[in-house]
């Protein structure tokens, strides 16, 4: 127990840490960066939560091709620059405060909703958030949100394409 | 990890809230966008710690879900940002305002 304590605020600070990095840094490249030291975190997290299947997922899909993705666009627009000041003094003072209620908040609800009891691990069924448990589900119970999911990205892909093509010479 | 499912609801929050402020207080799109990344993978944080303490898999299939609209989302938004820098050679948000009555 009080190893796992430790362990959980080690990666907690980390996640913590990464994630002000991404919105502090001045060089959007170091915030990319800095998002997928935040995204592994918490592919951690998935693993100690026993949600291996998901953590793969994330290191795959998130960090692997997201923030390449990212990068890419970074790179393209030579976007690394600072940026200006901003027309709103206020603005940033404001936001920090409406972010400190918002916590505040979300930590006052989930207080009051109970504790969440957990199971024990030795209580999970076999295999609990394994390929083959959440496989199984996607397959049987979510077939049709599955495939609407593969439309979707079809037509994102189509949208990608369309947005960024070089205009034709009207006619 | 026996670890409370409460401690890592209280860990998603603050890094949900750490992505409220960033798409606050940035004007780079990028990184507000990256921002909103961090608000998507804190609330799938909090879905897999609710799956923990009710055990049946849905939370995972809803996680998965997640994953792969935010990875369709990323495509057209960036697609959007360099579509905007193309037009008007900036990505500062403050600057995109043709449309302000």
């Amino acid at each position: 127990m009080a190893s796992d304590l430790v362990l959980f605020f080690f990666l907690a600070v980390i996640a913590i840490a990464t994630a002000a990095s991404v919105i502090l840094s001045r060089n959007a490249v170091y915030s990319a960066v800095f998002l997928v030291l935040n995204l592994a975190t918490v592919a951690f997290f998935y693993i100690l939560l026993y949600a291996s299947f998901i953590a793969m997922i994330q290191l795959a899909v998130y960090a692997g091709a997201i923030v390449v993705l990212f990068l890419f666009v970074i790179m393209l627009l030579g976007a690394d620059r600072g940026e200006s000041g901003g027309t709103l003094p206020w603005q940033r003072p404001l936001a920090i405060g409406l972010g400190v209620l918002l916590v505040g908040l979300l930590f006052y609800l989930f207080v009051a909703a109970g504790p969440f009891p957990a199971p024990a691990a030795s209580d999970l069924p076999p295999g609990f958030g394994g390929p083959e448990a959440v496989g199984s589900l996607l397959f049987a119970d979510y077939v049709i949100p599955l495939e609407v999911t593969s439309v979707l990205l079809l037509a994102a892909m189509v949208g990608a394409v369309v947005l960024t093509r070089a205009e034709r010479k009207e006619k | 990890m026996n670890v409370p499912v409460m401690y890592v609801i209280g860990l998603a929050s603050v890094v949900f809230t750490i992505g409220v402020v960033g798409v606050l207080i940035r004007r780079n799109a990028i990184v507000a966008f990256m921002s909103v990344e961090l608000m998507l993978n804190a609330s799938n944080l909090a879905l897999i710690a609710f799956a923990r303490s009710i055990p049946g898999g849905d939370g995972h299939v809803i996680v998965f879900f997640v994953i792969a609209v935010a990875a369709a989302e990323v495509a057209v938004g960036l697609a959007l940002i360099v579509d905007i820098f193309k037009l008007r050679h900036s990505i500062d948000v403050d600057e995109m305002s043709s449309l302000k009555g």
